[in-house]
């Protein structure tokens, strides 16, 4: 007799209605300028471009582009308010309107996240209840320090190095903006922030709240532009400090760029993460790591978990709970607050994943989607998985920068270390396992800058983030965070 | 055909990590159920409930009443569903049968020295046999907390399928009590040697001590359910029961329900709830979702 097929059936006839985040509070300006010397001005070059809603495909704002002449003016600005204002200002002071920015985007968290989500694609609830709020968190962290720095670095006399020129990414552009903002403030530099050209909004929506904050005028400038605009700025001669987040590529050309001068540097780049279930890990929390860890963010994430690896007795299990519990995950807008997996970033962005999909199909992959609707308009991705590939095939090689995730079984502890390390990249890793000495024999052995244990994609201002080999270099995040700032 | 005696087989349960299973429950607990996703969820709820009366002060009297109540919910709301069973104590499950006698909800019944279970398994075998004697469709019995913590498993195992065998057609829910239980790790031990050992259902607790029913408890279990399902094809219920008193609470139950085992399981066949103060609460929200106002307490009757 033939055994009955076993299967959960997730169609319930009991579905979620819509319940979309209301828009009608936020204020979105038709046309935005260049946030130069706490002025609002109007871009050198004359030109602007629009920002659209990914999921949509609606424009939301023209933004301006800026040129050569718009970054100078900006370093100029940055340079004055150093010499004149900042160096100068007692650190206590410093940390009292890095306090005050922290407080003001608390009281705008809502229109941020709802800009967030519109400018970039992400759900609602992890703009909402993880992007803003953890900005927030990086503002107060480092306003803590400001005038404690003496205690952070004992003995070291440390000195701020003067203008900072940084380059945020379009995944977390908020989030980054304070990551990088925060601490440069904190240790008494100026900045001049660019950042991505397809989410500039909230970037701009802080730009407001530090006018509003009344933070001495030049202290932050934020120009927007895209990849000549950030050139212009790391190529700046009066730029002290490059702070950079986005692809091993273009981190290539800012080392390149910057080889031979006194900048100082902090790249934090690419990553392809390896995820490591052993048969004695809690399993259903794995398989809910599994999912925190590619599909949050639509897999923008450069430290997403994008290769799994699951020995070799719980293989069967492990992805028989995976494939379930992605029955349960809702794409679609963005806006929604029930929504686990919004739009694609961007048009070009999709292009690149669905190379990668086909890649993987051509090259022996097996793929899975679970079956789902997505809108009509719009860039979007299914979650999806891809078995019997190996070490060898290009996805699992080659940052996809999208909810695809690359499956592998191991057998031995040394055998799945061995691959998890065999990658360029470095930046984080994720070990299960119920067994204490096992992982930290791991986590010692793993080669990436972060490592989490039963748990995958977390973050906290007061934990360095930062990669080894191609994932860069320097630490953001916590007293590591602050050094990237300093001299001795 | 000779019936093969159950053994235990030990077998080792997964591990459960605490702060992933916070994890999960956020995540339900951040879905927004409105409009007609609630409608449909709050009757669905209705229909599951248990209604309960557990009390050393119970009387004939009262146990008719709430026997009525079940068959009246709300008599200005026609075609509301009904409960799925009263829940009361072995010596009224006659008036409870002849109360609810043509209404089609099930008479459930405790038994095995509820709440504590201290007693000899004499003792509770005759507990359910009376129950089950009266006409209880449903038995309702708790495990042995202190032999389970001393780790005599087999014991625990082999006190529930006696009880099982004991209540013959009657669908026995196994209470874990898993406020006494301490970690989830235990709570998942428990859930595997009661399925094994031939529960109908799995119930989070008595409802007589603190705490009750949780969602990230409730999870572990739904957990195990879903395992040994694919691992047997048998299917088993669950019921939360105790400190589940409003609507919202009941429909996150629900949702982690539909995520976590889908439509199999959404219905009163194989979920339950386990209290009592939570169908006023649903009729109450039901009353809203169609009329646009709240109405007061008053207009719900207490039984």
């Amino acid at each position: 007799m033939a055994k009955k097929t076993i299967q959960i059936n997730f169609d319930t006839g009991w579905n979620l209605s819509p319940a979309p985040e209301s828009i009608d509070h936020i204020q979105i300006n038709e046309q935005y300028n260049l946030f130069i010397g706490g002025k609002w001005v109007k871009p050198n070059s004359g030109k602007y471009f629009a920002t659209i809603n990914p999921a949509t495909e609606e424009k939301l704002a023209m933004v301006a582009d800026a040129n050569e002449k718009d970054i100078d003016a900006a370093v100029k600005a940055a340079r004055k308010a150093y010499d004149t204002v900042w160096s100068k200002m007692p650190a206590k002071e410093r940390g009292k309107y890095i306090y005050r920015i922290a407080r003001l985007m608390q009281e705008k968290a809502r229109e941020l996240a709802v800009i967030e989500s519109l400018d970039g694609g992400k759900p609602i609830r992890e703009a909402r209840d993880i992007d803003i709020p953890l900005a927030c968190a990086h503002f107060f962290y480092y306003a803590g320090w400001a005038d404690k720095l003496d205690y952070a670095f004992p003995n070291r006399k440390p000195k701020s190095l003067g203008v900072a020129g940084q380059i945020t990414p379009w995944n977390f552009p908020l989030l980054m903006a304070a990551w990088k903002i925060a601490p440069a403030l904190a240790t008494g530099n100026t900045v001049v922030l660019k950042p991505a050209e397809t989410t500039p909004l909230t970037a701009l929506k802080l730009a407001e709240i530090i006018q509003e904050s009344g933070l001495p005028d030049g202290v932050v400038n934020i120009v927007t532009g895209a990849g000549a605009s950030g050139a212009a700025l790391v190529n700046h001669k009066d730029v002290d400090k490059i702070a950079f987040t986005g692809s091993t590529g273009v981190g290539k050309i800012i080392q390149n760029a910057i080889a031979g001068t006194n900048k100082k540097a902090t790249l934090e780049l690419g990553g392809k993460a390896a995820n490591i279930i052993f048969e004695d890990a809690p399993l259903d929390q794995a398989v809910e790591g599994i999912i925190n860890g590619i599909f949050f963010n639509q897999g923008h994430v450069c430290c997403a978990g994008s290769r799994l690896f699951i020995q070799e007795s719980v293989y069967d299990v492990v992805l028989r709970k995976l494939k379930d519990r992605m029955q349960a995950l809702v794409v679609g807008n963005p806006l929604d607050k029930n929504t686990d997996i919004g739009a694609i970033n961007s048009k070009e962005q999709l292009a690149t994943i669905n190379k990668y999909l086909k890649l993987g199909v051509k090259e022996g992959g097996e793929i899975y989607q679970p079956e789902c609707t997505v809108p009509k308009k719009g860039y979007w991705c299914k979650p999806t998985l891809f078995t019997n590939v190996s070490q060898s095939s290009s996805i699992v090689q080659e940052e996809i920068f999208g909810p695809v995730l690359a499956i592998q079984s191991f057998r031995t502890v040394d055998e799945v270390i061995d691959k998890a390390n065999n990658t360029p990249y470095g930046l984080s890793a994720g070990v299960w396992t119920d067994k204490g000495s096992k992982m930290f024999n791991l986590t010692s052995q793993l080669r990436a800058g972060i490592i989490w244990g039963n748990t995958f994609n977390k973050f906290d201002p007061t934990s360095p983030f930062g990669g080894y080999k191609e994932s860069g270099f320097g630490r953001e995040g916590g007293l590591h965070g602050l050094k990237a700032y300093l001299k001795f | 055909m000779a019936k093969t005696k159950l053994v235990y087989q030990n077998n080792s349960s997964p591990k459960v990590d605490q702060v992933g299973i916070f994890d999960r429950i956020d995540r339900i607990t951040a879905r927004s159920i409105k409009n007609e996703a609630k409608v449909q969820g709050l009757k669905m709820a209705l229909n599951m409930v248990d209604l309960t009366t557990l009390e050393g002060a119970d009387t004939d009297r009262k146990v008719m009443q709430l026997c009525n109540k079940a068959q009246h919910l709300h008599d200005a709301h026609p075609n509301l569903p009904n409960v799925a069973a009263v829940c009361v104590y072995p010596n009224f499950v006659k008036i409870a049968k002849a109360s609810l006698k043509g209404s089609g909800i099930n008479v459930a019944s405790v038994a095995t020295a509820f709440p504590s279970g201290q007693s000899s398994l004499e003792i509770k075998l005759l507990d359910t046999k009376i129950a089950v004697d009266a006409g209880a469709e449903e038995v309702d019995m708790v495990i042995s907390r202190g032999k389970f913590h001393e780790g005599d498993y087999n014991f625990v195992f082999d006190e529930i399928a006696a009880i099982k065998e004991a209540c013959g057609s009657s669908r026995l829910k196994v209470i874990l009590e898993t406020g006494e239980l301490g970690t989830f790790d235990k709570v998942r031990k428990a859930s595997d040697i009661a399925m094994e050992a031939g529960a109908d259902f799995i119930k989070t607790s008595t409802g007589k001590i603190s705490p009750a029913a949780t969602l990230p408890v409730t999870l572990v279990m739904l957990e195990a359910i879903k395992d040994y399902y694919y691992k047997t094809g048998i299917q088993v219920g669950m019921k939360p029961a105790g400190g589940i008193s409003n609507s919202k609470l009941a429909l996150q139950y629900l949702m982690l329900v539909k995520e976590t085992l889908g439509k199999d399981w959404l219905n009163n066949q194989w979920f339950r709830f386990g209290a009592s103060s939570l169908a006023n609460d649903i009729l109450m929200q039901i009353m809203k979702q169609e009329t646009g106002v709240y109405q007061s307490k008053d207009y719900f009757s207490k039984d």
